[in-house]
């Protein structure tokens, strides 16, 4: 007992006086005894839950407003998921776009400040005729159509878009690459002005993707311009991002402004951030996980309750043999 | 939870004394404020104001009130050792049952919401993933202290053991905050900032024991010289 802090036992003693209750404090309180404390006490709970609540409570985005259309649905093809298709709702105000903060809600709250006209996109690398072309042309090479994916993000959760694009193949087609040509890098805007997240240096800017060719080449790999026949939304990556829909969703960079064909990997943003969770390929595997977390499962935009997650996010029929004779483990 | 609120009258204005002022409103006030984002999260998540993953934004939120509140209940014995105000103590036992009120339910939404009641998920991720393991342990902690947060727990243990006991809660929000830091995917600015809290009110505990113990020390030499 002789260790005992004295001050340690006032604080938790101090209170027991008080608990005798003396006769003169069992009469009625006085009235205005009785308002003070319950202002007091009012003023207490109005302190303590409202400073919790601006500490702890992050307020979801407002449904946006739908873009244009620019195009119309069409009949499912052979790359179309039927899979219930997530809310419009939830594919806008949903995002992970670091450039617009890391909150899951501020790429719909902060996404205004990007200008996405005029916007030109550089094509150069390995290719016979290096360009700079408008968005606005470069949409019109190609026809423009649907693509129902379901994109796995490496947290963990997944959704249903009905991309609106064009095939990624007839982009790098159109490039004309040289024989060296080995990769495709994808290089998204760099303006702390218009990307106000870009000030916070979570990540090395401006954010990096790649893909192999073959990986470009296959059919599923996409550019978007549009959700459900409208405009992108700033927050989804307007105008122009990738779709890889058998990878994890950071490999779809957004707001791409220059696409090189090169002869070396690319050094892409999140492998170089923390290379020991995130890598080059970034398929999805249930069998590989993250190293702080499990990719066994995911949860389904709009459902309770998780799923399973599948090889290569259900499309390994169509994509498995691009792999074939590689360690997946480790080219994780 | 707050014995001493039990008489809700204070004493006379005209009776000057040393003791301090009641203050009866204090404690209700806070365990009430303490309940209120409790009631939010709940019409949040009736009224679909959580957002597209509403599971994932209740367990982030009920995380961060309990190491937000630990922190408010570690922040009472310093604030009191620098100012010399007497009432941050009186509502630290309150906070301290709040922050393991929403660790639990913290705990509870994972497992139970996110997995499913999966016992052999559970078992994985506790054992498995260093960060559910420290979570874990700090959750277990708290409970512990809650436990024995009774006037009876500190007379069946003797205060000196059921003090020692309870200096765990500097060990359980060490384990939060760490836990805080592993779970997230890059921007560490906000668990970073709870960390460092944490740190510098662990600091004032130290230097305010080590001078005790430097004044004791010298009180004793100083008796046995004479």
């Amino acid at each position: 007992m002789s260790q005992m802090p004295p001050e340690e036992s006032k604080s938790d003693l101090q209170t027991e006086p008080s608990r005798i209750v003396k006769p003169s404090e069992s009469k009625p309180v006085g009235r205005r005894e009785f308002i003070k404390n319950a202002a007091l006490m009012t003023g207490t709970v109005v302190g303590v839950g409202g400073g919790l609540e601006l500490l702890t409570r992050r307020a979801s985005a407002a449904a946006p407003v739908a873009g244009s259309l620019i195009g119309s649905k069409r009949p499912l093809g052979p790359y179309d998921t039927t899979e219930a298709q997530t809310s419009y709702q939830n594919i806008t105000t949903y995002n992970n776009f670091y450039e617009f903060g890391t909150d899951k809600a501020e790429p719909a709250q902060r996404a205004g400040t990007l200008k996405t006209r005029p916007w030109t996109v550089l094509l150069d690398g390995e290719v016979k005729k290096p360009q700079r072309i408008d968005i606005d042309t470069l949409q019109s090479w190609f026809p423009l159509e649907d693509r129902v994916y379901r994109m796995r993000c490496v947290e963990g959760w997944s959704m249903v878009i009905p991309w609106f694009g064009f095939p990624l193949a007839a982009l790098v087609r159109r490039m004309n690459p040289t024989g060296k040509a080995k990769y495709i890098q994808f290089t998204a805007l760099n303006d702390p002005k218009q990307m106000p997240g870009q000030l916070d240096g979570v990540l090395e800017w401006p954010y990096v993707e790649g893909l192999r060719l073959d990986e470009a080449l296959h059919p599923l790999a996409f550019l978007a311009v549009g959700i459900q026949g409208r405009v992108l939304p700033n927050q989804n990556g307007a105008p122009l991002r990738l779709v890889v829909p058998w990878k994890y969703g950071f490999k779809g960079i957004k707001s791409i402004v220059r696409i090189t064909l090169t002869e070396k990997m690319p050094a892409t943003t999140w492998a170089l951030s923390s290379p020991g969770e995130y890598g080059f390929y970034a398929n999805v595997n249930p069998k590989v996980d993250h190293p702080r977390w499990s990719q066994a499962t995911e949860r389904r935009i709009g459902e309770l309750s998780r799923r399973p997650t599948l090889p290569f996010n259900g499309y390994a029929r169509e994509v498995a043999s691009l792999y074939s004779g590689m360690d997946l483990r480790r080219n994780f | 939870m707050t014995g001493h609120t039990k008489s809700p009258s204070s004493a006379p204005k005209t009776v000057k004394s040393n003791k301090a002022p009641k203050l009866s409103w204090l404690g209700p006030g806070v365990v009430l404020g303490g309940l209120i984002p409790m009631a939010v999260l709940v019409w949040d998540a009736y009224s679909g104001a959580l957002g597209a993953n509403p599971v994932q934004r209740s367990i982030q939120q009920s995380g961060l009130l309990a190491l937000v509140i630990l922190l408010a209940s570690l922040l009472c014995t310093p604030l009191r050792m620098v100012t010399g105000w007497t009432w941050p103590p009186r509502i630290r036992k309150a906070l301290g049952l709040l922050a393991f009120l929403y660790a639990a339910l913290h705990m509870v939404l994972y497992f139970a919401v996110d997995h499913g009641l999966e016992l052999k998920v559970i078992v994985e991720d506790v054992l498995k993933r260093p960060f559910i393991t420290v979570g874990f342990a700090a959750v277990v902690i708290l409970g512990i202290l809650a436990l024995t947060s009774t006037k009876g727990a500190v007379r069946r243990l003797g205060f000196v053991r059921w003090q020692r006991l309870h200096r765990w809660v500097y060990a359980a929000a060490g384990l939060a905050a760490l836990h805080f830091v592993w779970q997230t995917k890059k921007d560490l600015r906000e668990p970073l900032l709870y960390a460092g809290i944490l740190a510098v009110l662990l600091a004032l505990r130290v230097f305010y024991g080590l001078r005790k113990k430097r004044a004791r020390a010298a009180v004793g030499t100083a008796t046995r010289s004479s």
